[in-house]
């Protein structure tokens, strides 16, 4: 992915103005406008909450009770890949629990966290519509069915490896 | 003239490689010079057959699936092209008998037709039914969704020709239609596979929709797990703007219907109908007070529609065909068809579309196969994660809406999550109770703090603490989230704690009939 540099301050307000600036007519604009600035940014960074909340008349009270309360939004940066394990029903009956705790090992993190190289940035998630081939994760946008733990291991190398061809 | 070659592009054929297997497909033909007109189509929904590639030929669509790269060079030698036989040929689709035994209404373009063509779509019967709606009054079309018996199959299985009534019937200067396109029950992919797979049909059923009501925008509000239905809606929206089949003057009727697609962000709560609204209007998603109906006063005040994906896919069908055609379908109060969901530890996960009526052990058996283990199956969980989980001694029961509820359980969306001998059921009563926890939209204290309190009481139970009186504490727990919440994630997750505990007391260290009675 590539996207501006999260890093450059200026550079990620100005991108968040006009991003805001443009959805302002829309109505009930706050989430496409989230939406449109993480994937834009990666994430959405706490100073960018004024120039939302100045843009489209909210209190940043507000615009931060709408971030904070989806779980898809992020405040701080996620590694180069997101991988999203399912937790939900579906994939326990396939032995979900036991890919959970095979991700959480290979990475060595925990939900929530990303690995130290930067790569892989670790979530749980409810269900993702691939039920018939439980257990299932999604890495980025695709999904990806019947994951045992070698082929976690795949797809991890596979990221990896893509990077280091890149 | 080319050979017609159909690839599915559905999210769970591309989760089993399908979009490897295209690309093996492209390139062995180019190097063997052969011209190829592939068509990326949505999935039958047989899943165990994922990812199946058909061959148009002169004996009809035949099939060869599950296929790999690997395999691809030998079907070429096979002859596949000319649906020659090979160890993974299937013959024709249609035959399989998976797919021939089923009553595919809604389903009936899923996997045949290019979702994004218009051409294919009116082929195969698109926009009958909104043509002719075109030529009704609204009170006529309303009516007409009001005799075929449909009812919301996103839950709560409300009369959908009654909702649209009160919308009608609702004095205002703008109304809207919204589609509940979040399906967040764990166990359902029906809404997924059907905008995937055939987008103009839900994008007719709310033009339809719109027509009946006067309602002049209409939102579909998408979960955000799914990215490939967001692009597909996004595509197949912007062409049947072009084509006229949206926008400022619909079909040429002069009436007008905008579209658009939103996407949710992550949570479950906003599946219910009013936090969904608050969602769309750019809020945290909690759950309104009701009355007022979202009929009278939905999105930013005015007079809204809201139904499922399914609900308003079945609706052209209605139109095109009549009340009657659809109302012939199903048993009792439980009319047309519903597109079951088979996931879980089954052999032969996948759709199917049935009338109301069928039996869970004849989805088990005779669809599923049976479990993928070869071990019994122990319980589904029917209905999503606030659904019952059904013991071996009620499959028997039809899947019928008053039938379900007789027995404590719920049809909900369709989904069936089967469970084999080896599931732990208190785990999965624990389960519940934490999702709803993780879940709760926070406004009522049953629900965001009963949820915590109930996997602490199961936690105990399972432990051997006081089981008696943990397990009354547990049920008098249930009945206040029963009773004291607002919606029903508070107020159906006791269903699954409570089935379980009913049916599997001996996962939870109890006694059947000792210290559970009357669960
Ligand atoms: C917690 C909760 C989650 C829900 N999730 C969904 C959902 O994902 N999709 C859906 O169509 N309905 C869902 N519903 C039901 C909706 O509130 C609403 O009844 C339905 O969308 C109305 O459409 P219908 O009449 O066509 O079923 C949910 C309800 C609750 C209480
Ligand atoms: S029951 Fe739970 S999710 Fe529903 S309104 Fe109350 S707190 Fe919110
Ligand atoms: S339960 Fe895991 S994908 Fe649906």
């Amino acid at each position: 992915m590539s996207r501006p540099d999260p890093d450059s301050a200026t550079d990620r307000l100005a991108r968040v103005r006009s991003i805001a600036s443009a959805y302002r007519p829309t109505p009930g604009a706050l989430l496409p406008l989230l939406h449109a600035v993480q994937n834009e940014l990666g994430f959405i960074p706490d100073d960018c909450v004024p120039i939302i909340a100045g843009e489209l008349d909210l209190s940043r009270a507000e615009v931060h009770g709408v971030i904070s309360f989806y779980h898809h939004f992020r405040r701080t940066p996620p590694g180069r890949h997101v991988v999203q394990v399912c937790r939900a029903e579906s994939c326990q009956a396939m032995g979900g629990e036991a890919l959970e705790a095979h991700a959480k090992a290979r990475l060595g993190v925990d939900y929530h966290s990303t690995t130290p190289d930067c790569a892989v940035t670790l979530e749980a998630v409810y269900c993702l519509g691939n039920c018939a081939c439980s257990p299932a994760i999604r890495v980025d946008d695709e999904i990806v069915g019947r994951v045992d733990a070698a082929r976690f291991d795949e797809v991890i190398a596979e990221l990896r490896s893509g990077e280091a061809s890149a | 003239m080319s050979i017609r070659l159909y690839i599915p592009i559905d999210s769970t054929a591309l989760s089993l490689g399908a979009e490897r297997v295209a690309r093996a497909i492209a390139e062995e033909a180019a190097r063997r010079g052969i011209d190829l007109g592939i068509v990326r189509n949505g999935s039958r929904g047989m899943f165990w057959l994922e990812p199946l590639i058909e061959v148009e030929t002169v004996a009809g669509r035949v099939g060869y699936g599950p296929v790999t790269p690997a395999d691809v060079a030998g079907l070429f030698d096979a002859g596949f092209l000319s649906g020659a036989d090979h160890p993974l040929a299937l013959g024709r689709v249609e035959a399989i008998p998976y797919l021939a035994s089923q009553e595919r209404l809604t389903f009936a373009r899923v996997g045949v037709t290019d979702p994004l063509s218009l051409d294919d779509y009116r082929a195969h019967g698109g926009f009958a039914g909104l043509a002719r709606a075109i030529g009704m009054s609204c009170a006529e079309v309303v009516q007409e969704v009001t005799d075929s018996g449909l009812r919301g199959r996103g839950g709560a299985a409300f009369p959908t020709g009654i909702k649209w009534n009160t919308v009608l019937a609702a004095a205002a200067d703008r109304k809207y239609v919204v589609c509940n396109a979040d399906e967040g029950d764990s166990g359902t992919f029906s809404d997924r596979m059907l905008m995937e797979g055939d987008p103009y049909c839900l994008i007719e059923g709310m033009a339809i929709a719109g027509l009946a009501v006067g309602a002049t925008q209409g939102y579909i509000y998408l979960r955000s797990e799914y990215p490939h239905a967001f692009e597909t809606l996004r595509a197949a929206i912007a062409r049947a703007r072009t084509a006229g089949c949206l926008g400022q003057d619909v079909m040429g009727s002069g009436r007008v219907f905008e579209l658009e697609v939103r996407m949710g962000a992550g949570a479950y709560i906003c599946g219910e109908e009013t936090s969904m609204l608050e969602s769309l209007e750019g809020k945290r998603g909690t759950v309104r007070a009701k009355p007022p109906l979202p009929a009278i006063a939905g999105l930013f005040g005015k007079p809204t529609v809201i139904n499922n994906v399914m609900s308003l896919a079945s609706v052209p069908t209605i139109l095109a065909r009549g009340a009657a055609f659809y109302r012939d379908y199903g048993m009792g109060r439980s009319r047309g068809t519903l597109p079951f969901q088979l996931a879980g530890n089954l052999r032969r996960t996948g759709l199917v579309e049935k009338a109301f009526g069928v039996t869970l052990r004849e989805l088990l058996y005779d669809y599923g196969g049976g479990s993928a283990s070869g071990r019994p199956i122990r319980a589904v969980q029917v209905g999503g994660p606030l659904g019952a989980y059904v013991p071996e001694s009620q499959f028997d029961v039809p899947l019928d809406y008053e039938a379900y509820v007789a027995i404590g359980a719920m049809v909900g969306h369709g989904g069936l999550v089967a469970f084999d001998d080896r599931a732990d059921m208190a785990r999965m009563a624990r389960y519940a109770m934490e999702f709803c926890a993780v879940e709760s939209c926070g406004k009522c204290t049953p629900c965001r703090i009963g949820s915590t309190r109930g996997v602490e009481v199961i936690d105990r139970i399972v432990a051997g603490e006081q089981r008696g009186r943990n397990v009354a504490l547990l049920n008098s727990l249930c009945d206040t989230m029963l009773n004291g919440s607002l919606c029903a994630l508070g107020g159906m997750t006791p269903y699954p704690v409570q089935s379980a505990l009913k049916h599997f007391p001996e996962d939870f260290g109890l006694v059947p009939d000792e210290d559970n009675k009357g669960a």
